[in-house]
């Protein structure tokens, strides 16, 4: 039997299925690899389970002080209490709408702003100067002239938010215009596009790396708009709940509150990276 | 655009797909690139231009495409409605998949344009590929859709420079015989740049020779096809064309 494979696999040895079936040598210079190897199963979970393990095992030995940081099975426990309830769905509600309100408007504006920036050179000139200037100046930073201006409502809070998403997007999204080969540029006129066709098949899709880019920034800074506005003068949401809970002095509250938060950010930036993957299907990068 | 002496005028060239260059001059700043050139094309001629590398052969083309907006320059250029240029670098979306680039900014309803796109792929021996990412085919396949892509629009006239310049010497020679084969169907008027005097004379009917923006030499191919470099009336062209070209040819082996 084995006669008849290794007479097999000396007559077929060139061919793909007789290397499946007989372990043939497979001797290679060794040489240099320099793009990444292969992808990691579950890369995206690794760090993070890694991390909640940590955090387990050293409440569990007592190595971590409950005081100072609950344990995670306190912050589950008390998470299920305050889902029960009905407070974390109502603040987690008024925390989501402000969040997904500012971001959305924030980035609508950014690339508004961006194409028309982008595209003409009058718009260049009459807006980046100032949205550049906007730039050096932190959002929260602006905090008390929109608390002025808006009062302390929901429409400040939501303006705060959209001031630190657009600049992001907008930056982004305008250099990946800028960045687009010119010699698309020459084709597109070559096969005689419009205006329109140009921006949608040459121009849109050429931006959206950045665009994407841009995007990432711009959750992780509507995040921290989010904390920041929910601190100062809120009613409801979850920095709300977590200031009430300092006044009180339940850190259990202050976990489940940050564990809202870094669940938020953490889908939010996981939805914008597969957001990337889908419509990037085209481009050949270290990621391969 | 005044009717002009000649053989061919400006007024009834376009419809049949001639081509008119008059008087043309182009010049970057201070340099003049083209210097006062004439040439005319006749419907469904294939005329290839050598010339040293900067004797203006892509400015030539880029006045010829409509694409020098801001050089400076004057003369006359006339050519066809229906012009499509065939770029070194296949100069595809690199985001659009084959079949997408191909019926880029086509007119009429997409599902002709699509079917056109098709078939203009199968003529090129993409059939299959239409859903590949340009990143996935090789430099000749890339080419090869590009071709497609120029030729899904019915060009009258066919403006190329150097098409395969960037492909090897195999690749390209089975690009030769797909491109003729191509032109014979389809018939436009071509002008190709090529440095590859060999390119010029298996393809050409007249080979252009230009030098600092001037035409240096011009010569009819009247050779029997299939055209042969061993054959020696190749070879006297081909010498004809190298001196033409101002190479020395004992420091040129093959
Ligand atoms: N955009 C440009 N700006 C300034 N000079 C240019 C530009 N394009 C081409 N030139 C110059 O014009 C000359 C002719 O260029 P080109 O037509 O590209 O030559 P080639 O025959 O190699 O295609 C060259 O000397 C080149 O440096
Ligand atoms: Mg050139």
């Amino acid at each position: 039997m084995s006669a008849l494979v290794a007479q097999r696999a000396g007559v077929f040895a060139t061919t793909p299925r007789a290397a499946a079936t007989v372990a043939l040598p497979d001797a290679r210079p060794s040489g240099v690899r320099l793009g990444l190897g292969r992808p990691v199963p579950f890369a995206a979970a690794v760090g993070v389970t890694l991390l909640l393990v940590l955090w387990t095992a050293g409440s569990a030995i007592g190595f971590i002080d409950p005081r100072v940081l609950s344990a995670p099975w306190t912050v589950v426990t008390t998470g299920a209490e305050l889902v029960a309830d009905g407070r974390l769905g109502e603040h987690l509600t008024v925390s989501l709408t402000r969040a997904a309100l500012g971001l959305v408007t924030g980035t609508a504006a950014g690339v508004v702003l961006a194409l028309v920036a982008g595209l003409s050179r009058v718009g260049d000139a009459v807006l980046d100067g100032p949205i550049q200037v906007k730039r050096a100046i932190p959002s929260l930073a602006l905090l008390p002239l929109l608390i002025l201006w808006f009062g302390i409502g929901e429409e400040m809070k939501v303006i705060t938010i959209a001031l630190g998403v657009f600049v992001p997007v907008y930056l982004h999204t305008h250099n990946g215009l800028r960045a687009i080969d010119s010699r698309y540029v020459e084709l597109a006129e070559t096969v005689r596009l419009s205006r329109w066709q140009f921006v949608a098949r040459v121009v849109l899709p050429g931006a959206l790396p950045g665009f994407l880019l841009g995007l990432r920034f711009a959750v992780t800074g509507s995040m921290l708009a989010l904390v920041v506005v929910e601190q100062v003068n809120a009613t409801a949401g979850i920095g709300y709940m977590m200031e009430l809970a300092r006044t009180y002095g339940q850190t259990e509250i202050i976990l489940v509150g940050l564990v809202v938060y870094g669940v938020l950010g953490y889908s939010a930036d996981l939805a914008v990276r597969l957001l990337q993957r889908r419509t990037l299907a085209w481009r050949r990068t270290l990621e391969g | 655009m005044a009717a002009h002496a000649g053989g061919l005028t400006a007024t009834d060239a376009p419809a049949r797909g001639a081509v008119v260059v008059r008087d043309l001059v182009r010049a970057y700043g201070e340099r003049t690139v083209l210097d006062h050139l004439d040439l005319g094309l006749a419907p469904g001629e294939f005329v290839a231009i050598l010339g040293r590398s900067g004797s203006g052969k892509s400015t030539l083309l880029r006045a010829l495409a409509g694409l020098d907006h801001d050089v400076d320059g004057s003369g006359e250029v006339v050519v066809p409605d229906q012009v499509s240029v065939v770029f070194q670098d296949s100069r595809l979306l690199p985001w659009a998949r084959v079949l997408d680039n191909v019926v880029l900014g086509l007119d009429g309803p997409q599902a002709d344009a699509r079917a056109a796109g098709r078939a203009a792929l199968v003529e090129v021996g993409l059939a299959g590929r239409e859903r590949a990412w340009p990143n996935e085919l090789s430099g000749g396949e890339q080419q090869r859709v590009s071709l497609a892509r120029s030729l899904v629009r019915s060009p009258r006239l066919l403006l190329a420079d150097e098409p395969f310049g960037a492909l090897d010497a195999l690749t390209r020679t089975r690009m030769h015989a797909l491109l003729r084969d191509l032109l014979t169907r389809h018939g436009p008027t071509v002008l190709m740049v090529t440095h590859d005097v060999d390119e010029a004379i298996v393809l050409a009917d007249r080979v252009v020779v230009l030098d600092a923006g001037r035409i240096a030499l011009e010569r009819r191919i009247d050779l029997a096809e299939p055209r042969d470099g061993s054959d020696p009336s190749f070879a006297r062209i081909r010498s004809e064309l190298l001196d033409a070209l101002g190479v020395d040819r004992k420091d040129t082996t093959a």
